[in-house]
């Protein structure tokens, strides 16, 4: 049972990881970008839409991760060339993405004749199984070794994103990008090319956790209402929690997703919290983490300081 | 000589400079040509699609202005959005980025369910009076908490109000499953309907929600413009630092400029379940807080030209709506065309703020 339970959370963070993975790229470099959800859905739409029609999960995959990049795209052009007001044009990014979504979401089925469902060969390929060698372990393999491959990408490109961020000369330029970029700009990096790659490349990511919503969370049926379901605005609540780390976003992602399932598991003879209390918690941790990384005062762990405001070279 | 030559090489073929301030009828006029290339890119859109856009244009203008039920529907749309747009004003003159109007507009409506539900014995006039200020309490209590943070620790308000929207709406889920929950229902959860009399009255059909939406558009305007507390906020918007240098209480300000913020968009919570749901349910803001935000800054926090985008964002969604009987199209047309015009608006206000200088020829 609590095996299971376990095994549903790290099921159910998968999408929250590549979200927030993603905009923690964007963020780090200066820009924070409030469309996760609707890049989240346009990539679900995306990765359905080529899995259905090809059959092929690497190119659903590559689908959903290059209409992210397209939506990060017009973020970037507005925020970076434009210097156009960074919340506004990201929650614009929301309302044109999940119009998007839905409005080829619900052609997709009009041709269907009905929801479009994938294919059994596809479902195949993205179907839970034990790893070998590994997944044949006590307890450990069915817990960490018999997933779906997404959840394994997931983590893969979490690490990656820290090792890059943090490891990296590339990286350290992107930080201090999102830190100062007047003092970046002056050690001669490239501000708006560092901006972009990074906003493009966390659109991506965001991409793919729209992807997984819709291949696995949806069953292999395409469902054009509740397909993200604001699951995009966890994620930017987890970038937080997690305070701009990849690595413990995977643990906090673990964390947010074992909210999300608690309320199937928590005996309902024995504890009785409304179930409303379990979906508020992940918001609840988060504005309590806000508030005492504030009163810290600590640099470490809190937004990048360069986040939200536009770079303009005269005026620095 | 080579020295120069390298210089003209480094020089990138664009750059950007500043503008001097540019007048308000160069402003306008730059914002109508994103506005028409806006329409333009939305035609190209639905051309590529296989559509006709002056027919699918057509029928989105004629859709929200057919007929009488038409109209009424429009203006129900743009009543929550008008005064959601107002109170967001009001923190973005001070550079305060409430995106937190959702869950402002939601707690408004919590507040004033509770004396909808619990004292509709209490006369008409009054109880909805009760109702009003409840629902500004409401929303204001919720702007006021980051603003209280804001000021004391430094909390990010951005991230703190996005947060608050969730909590908000996951407490009308309690709500309705819970100490609410319509025991008539049964099983589904379900807060119970309003009597009559907690219900707001029509006006022309329409629930008055709209005069209050108009006389706020005043009320806003005079405010910002020509009152002390207008003043101070736009001081605070502009520099922190001039308005503690010039003897302002900059916390002070804040926190009052947040609860008048959250109030006003607690009022458009009210409006929506007192005169268009006429119960409290999850979809009682449904989003209107984060287009009122795009709304608002679209009309450079003006409340007359908010007033105008408004009614054309209204036209598009009601437009929209009979999309699918017309063309077998999603209704979500109106997010995309909503998208290409904000994205144009927003890229064009660009050039009232800077140019771009073409790299000179050799000679220089």
């Amino acid at each position: 049972m609590f095996l299971n339970f376990l095994f549903a959370s790290i099921k159910a963070g998968t999408p929250l990881l590549f979200g927030t993975t993603g905009e923690i790229m964007t963020e780090k470099t200066g820009n924070i970008n409030l469309g996760v959800e609707g890049m989240m859905f346009m990539g679900a739409f995306m990765g359905f839409y080529t899995g259905y029609h090809t059959g092929s999960l690497a190119l659903a995959l590559l689908a959903a991760f290059g209409i992210g990049v397209v939506a990060a795209l017009i973020y970037a052009v507005v925020t970076v060339t434009f210097m156009a007001n960074q919340n506004v044009a990201g929650l614009t990014l929301t309302i044109f993405g999940i119009g998007f979504g839905k409005f080829f979401g619900e052609a997709m089925i009009g041709k269907a004749g009905g929801s479009p469902k994938l294919s059994e060969e596809f479902m195949a390929s993205i179907s839970e199984k034990p790893l070998p060698v590994l997944g044949n372990l006590p307890v450990i393999g069915k817990l960490l070794f018999s997933h779906n491959p997404l959840v394994y990408l997931s983590i893969l490109v979490a690490v990656l994103c820290t090792i890059y961020m943090l490891r990296t000369r590339a990286g350290l330029n992107m930080r201090a990008v999102g830190e100062n970029p007047a003092a970046a700009d002056a050690t001669g990096i490239n501000v708006t090319l560092v901006k972009y790659i990074h906003i493009l490349l966390g659109g991506g990511i965001c991409g793919l956790g729209g992807a997984y919503l819709s291949l696995i969370n949806g069953g292999g049926i395409w469902n054009n209402s509740s397909v993200v379901n604001g699951q995009g605005w966890i994620s930017v609540a987890l970038v937080i929690f997690a305070s701009w780390n990849p690595v413990k976003a995977i643990f906090g992602s673990l964390i947010f997703g074992a909210f999300s399932v608690l309320q199937f598991y928590v005996p309902k003879d024995v504890i009785v919290i409304p179930n409303a209390f379990y979906v508020m918690l992940p918001f609840l941790i988060t504005t309590m983490v806000l508030i005492i990384t504030s009163m810290k005062k600590s640099k470490e762990g809190s937004q990048p300081a360069g986040c939200g405001v536009n770079y303009f070279r005269e005026e620095r | 000589m080579s020295n120069s030559e390298d210089k003209i090489k480094r020089e990138p073929l664009l750059r950007v400079a500043k503008k001097a301030e540019i007048s308000v009828s160069k402003t306008m006029g730059l914002t109508l040509l994103a506005l028409a290339l806006a329409i333009v890119a939305g035609g190209i859109f639905l051309l590529v699609i296989g559509q006709n856009p002056f027919k699918v244009y057509g029928t989105i203008v004629h859709g929200a202005w057919r007929s009488k039920l038409a109209i009424q529907g429009t203006i129900k749309i743009a009543i929550p959005l008008l005064i959601a747009s107002l109170g967001i004003t009001l923190a973005f003159q001070m550079k305060f980025w409430n995106i937190g109007a959702e869950g402002q507009i939601i707690m408004g409506g919590i507040f004033a369910s509770y004396f909808a539900l619990f004292f509709d014995q209490l006369p008409h006039t009054i109880l909805l009076l009760i109702m009003f200020l409840a629902g500004m309490v409401g929303g204001g209590l919720w702007g006021l908490i980051p603003a209280y943070f804001k000021t004391k620790f430094g909390t990010n308000e951005t991230l703190f109000t996005l947060m608050l929207n969730y909590i908000a709406l996951y407490t009308i889920k309690f709500l309705t499953e819970g100490p609410w929950h319509d025991p008539e229902s049964s099983g589904f959860p379900k807060i119970a309907s309003f009597t009559p009399n907690a219900r707001l009255d029509k006006i022309f059909g329409v629930h008055a929600g709209w005069l209050i939406g108009l006389i706020l558009v005043l009320v806003v305007y005079i405010y910002i413009r020509f009152t002390k507390h207008g003043y101070e906020i736009s001081v605070v918007g502009e520099s922190v630092n001039t308005a503690r240098y010039a003897g302002m209480n900059v916390k002070k300000i804040m926190m009052r400029t947040m609860f008048l913020s959250g109030a006003i968009c607690g009022i458009a919570g009210m409006t929506q379940v007192s005169g268009a749901a006429y119960t409290l349910g999850e979809g009682v803001a449904g989003g209107v807080g984060f287009t009122a935000i795009t709304v608002a800054w679209l009309s450079k926090l003006n409340p007359v030209v908010i007033l105008i985008v408004t009614v054309l964002f209204s036209m598009l969604e009601k437009g929209c709506s009979v999309m699918q009987s017309a063309f077998g199209l999603s209704a979500a047309t109106s997010g995309i065309l909503q998208g290409i015009i904000l994205f144009f608006v927003l890229a064009f206000d660009f050039f009232t703020r800077y140019r771009f200088i073409l790299r000179k020829g050799r000679k220089a």
